[in-house]
């Protein structure tokens, strides 16, 4: 890519985008190329992998991996490719294996990667050798607190070093946890949406469109009891909330809790039964973490996107949500609920609950974004004669950033762009 | 005591469900539930799952379907404003348990909805009901819709009352 995508003028105050990039098949060549082979994609969490020998095949970044345990409890990602003529070697979503046959000619191998066994290997002369036959693995692959990343580029450096000040964010989840240990819960939420995957993006921090997008799930939550806020001196929004930057195209919002949060800020809908859990989920957190740290795991939300495409809403519940481009006008989106390991079985049927309350395909939002999202992509049938659109708000503000300005949107531009324009 | 509930009532009890419901008379499918009902979607890959321990699509009590309701007849529902056009056809269907009032059916569905600039969406799956008897008419207590696909993909969204 040769030319700029974004206008970017901070003595105007002005922040452009050119629409092609999110309709283009060029462009989303090069994301391939530029991005996703060189950034930290997310693959899995390591609780979604209980006991040795346990696999799940999903799509990663365009490749279908095998994320699995060896026989020892190590975990891998390996290319789901037969080394001999290219079959996917497990085609089971899920399970448990200590081998992956290849259905077409039978090659076997261990979960480890190594290549057991070949029908009829005798005829093979010359330089065949199974040992550098096993199966092929991302270049790099590791983990932050048990969420396993890939990256395809041998020469990207560390994820902790990726992650950078992300990493807090994510800690302030775990912090959930009195073990510092969280779960993905059974049930996987996997939708498309008719829309650039960029927007997505964009629309996990966007808290400027909560008033007009939302207005449903606020009505809900009013109905049910929770104090909503008319928003004051020029705010969008019931409660304060900020945008951060946090390096390397990573950034977050963080806001102040309105909403209720099963750790641990109860609302009617939770039930009056819940009140004396929930008073000792508190005391645990203010105990273990001090009264100020408590209250930031307590008593703000925030949606954290680890760049390009991960995102860790800590709102109603928590979610984890990955997408990846199907095309340049549609995305694959995959979201998981992730919980404390010694979570009580009514806390975590809480937590479910308040899941769906907002977020997932059935949930009393997401659906509303997800139309938004698809009236953009639809409406950017326009681009050639409607070329820009317009992500200046906030922009040149003094002081804190708010989280219905653009500024976190401004950031995610701005890397993308930095990566594209690379040499 | 009742007579038995016959096939034949469960099955004009489910059209006549899928008529309101395809007709948007949302307000009218309400009264075909008991005070105490609950509509899950279970999640595709746990299509049997307990919504206590697996995140499903949606899983609500009467009060989170009546705000539902609410929600989807409000032309601030973005997602299903215009409303979607469906059209769904019911069959295979089974009466596969009886419990004193309680009725436990089974019914293959397939659900077309249609959007507007939208390629057709079909739904296809299985319905699990737990129906009631109630005088001389019939309740749903548990309504419970089991989608077939290995996971929801161009579907989509659940955002109307499939």
């Amino acid at each position: 890519m040769s030319r700029s995508y974004i206008v970017d003028d901070p003595v105007k105050q002005r922040f452009m985008l050119d629409r092609e990039a999110l309709v283009s098949q060029s462009v989303l060549a090069d994301e391939m190329a530029r991005i996703f082979s060189k950034c930290w994609i997310y693959v899995g969490h390591a609780s979604e992998l209980k006991t040795p020998n346990d696999f799940i095949t999903r799509k990663v970044a365009g490749r279908p991996v095998i994320f699995c345990r060896d026989g020892k409890g190590d975990i891998h990602c390996h290319f789901n490719t037969c080394r001999h003529r290219g079959a996917l070697v497990c085609t089971e979503p899920q399970g448990s294996r200590r081998s992956f046959r290849c259905v077409y000619h039978g090659w076997t191998y261990r979960n480890d990667g190594a290549l057991a066994g070949v029908p009829g290997s005798e005829a093979y002369r010359g330089d065949f050798d199974k040992s550098t036959l096993g199966l092929r693995s991302p270049a790099r692959f590791e983990a932050y607190r048990d969420f396993w990343f890939l990256n395809l580029a041998a020469d990207a450096p560390p994820l902790r070093e990726y992650l950078g000040r992300a990493a807090d964010y994510i800690d302030l989840v775990i912090d959930q946890s009195p073990s510092g240990r969280m779960e993905i819960v059974a049930g996987v939420q996997e939708y498309d949406v008719a829309a650039n995957w960029k927007l997505m993006v964009e629309n996990s921090v966007d808290d400027y469109h909560l008033p007009s997008t939302h207005s449903t799930w606020l009505n809900y939550m009013a109905n049910s009891g929770v104090k909503i806020e008319v928003p004051k001196d020029g705010m969008v929004l019931p409660t304060r909330g900020l945008a951060v930057d946090l390096g390397n195209g990573h950034f977050t919002t963080d806001n102040i809790n309105f909403r209720g949060r099963p750790v641990a800020a109860w609302i009617p809908i939770y039930g009056e039964e819940a009140k004396p859990e929930m008073d000792e989920i508190r005391r645990e957190l203010v105990a273990r973490l001090g009264p100020d740290r408590a209250k930031r795991v307590a008593d703000t939300n925030r949606n954290l996107v680890v760049f390009p495409n991960l995102v860790l809403n800590d709102g109603s519940a928590v979610t984890v949500r990955t997408f990846f481009p199907d095309g340049p006008g549609r995305m694959k989106v995959t979201a998981w609920a992730l919980g404390p390991v010694e979570e009580s079985e009514a806390a975590r049927a809480r937590r479910l609950d308040a899941f769906l309350t907002f977020y997932g395909p059935g949930g009393f939002a997401t659906p509303d974004d997800v139309e938004a999202l698809e009236l953009v992509q639809q409406g950017l049938a326009n681009w050639q004669d409607d070329r820009w659109t317009e992500m200046s708000r906030g922009m040149g503000r003094e002081g804190d950033q708010l989280n219905s300005d653009e500024h976190h949107l401004r950031i995610f531009w701005r890397r993308w762009s930095q990566m594209m324009e690379a040499a | 005591m009742a007579a038995p509930v016959t096939r034949a009532e469960v099955e004009d009890f489910l059209f006549r469900e899928a008529a309101l419901l395809d007709e948007w008379k949302l307000e009218e499918w309400l009264t075909l539930l008991t005070q105490d009902a609950c509509y899950h979607v279970p999640p595709n890959d746990h299509p049997d799952g307990d919504p206590k321990t697996t995140l499903f699509i949606l899983a609500d009590d009467i009060v989170r379907i009546r705000e539902r309701i609410k929600r989807l007849m409000s032309p601030e529902c973005h997602a299903e404003y215009p409303h979607s056009r469906t059209r769904r056809l019911i069959g295979n269907v089974r009466i596969t348990g009886t419990d004193g009032d309680l009725v436990t059916v089974a019914a293959n569905f397939i659900c077309y909805r249609y959007r507007r600039y939208e390629r057709i969406r079909e739904y296809v799956g299985s319905y699990r009901h737990v129906l009631k008897r109630e005088g001389a008419g019939l309740l749903i207590k548990e309504r419970r819709v089991v989608i077939d696909a290995h996971e929801l993909g161009s579907l989509g969204s659940v955002s109307f009352i499939l």
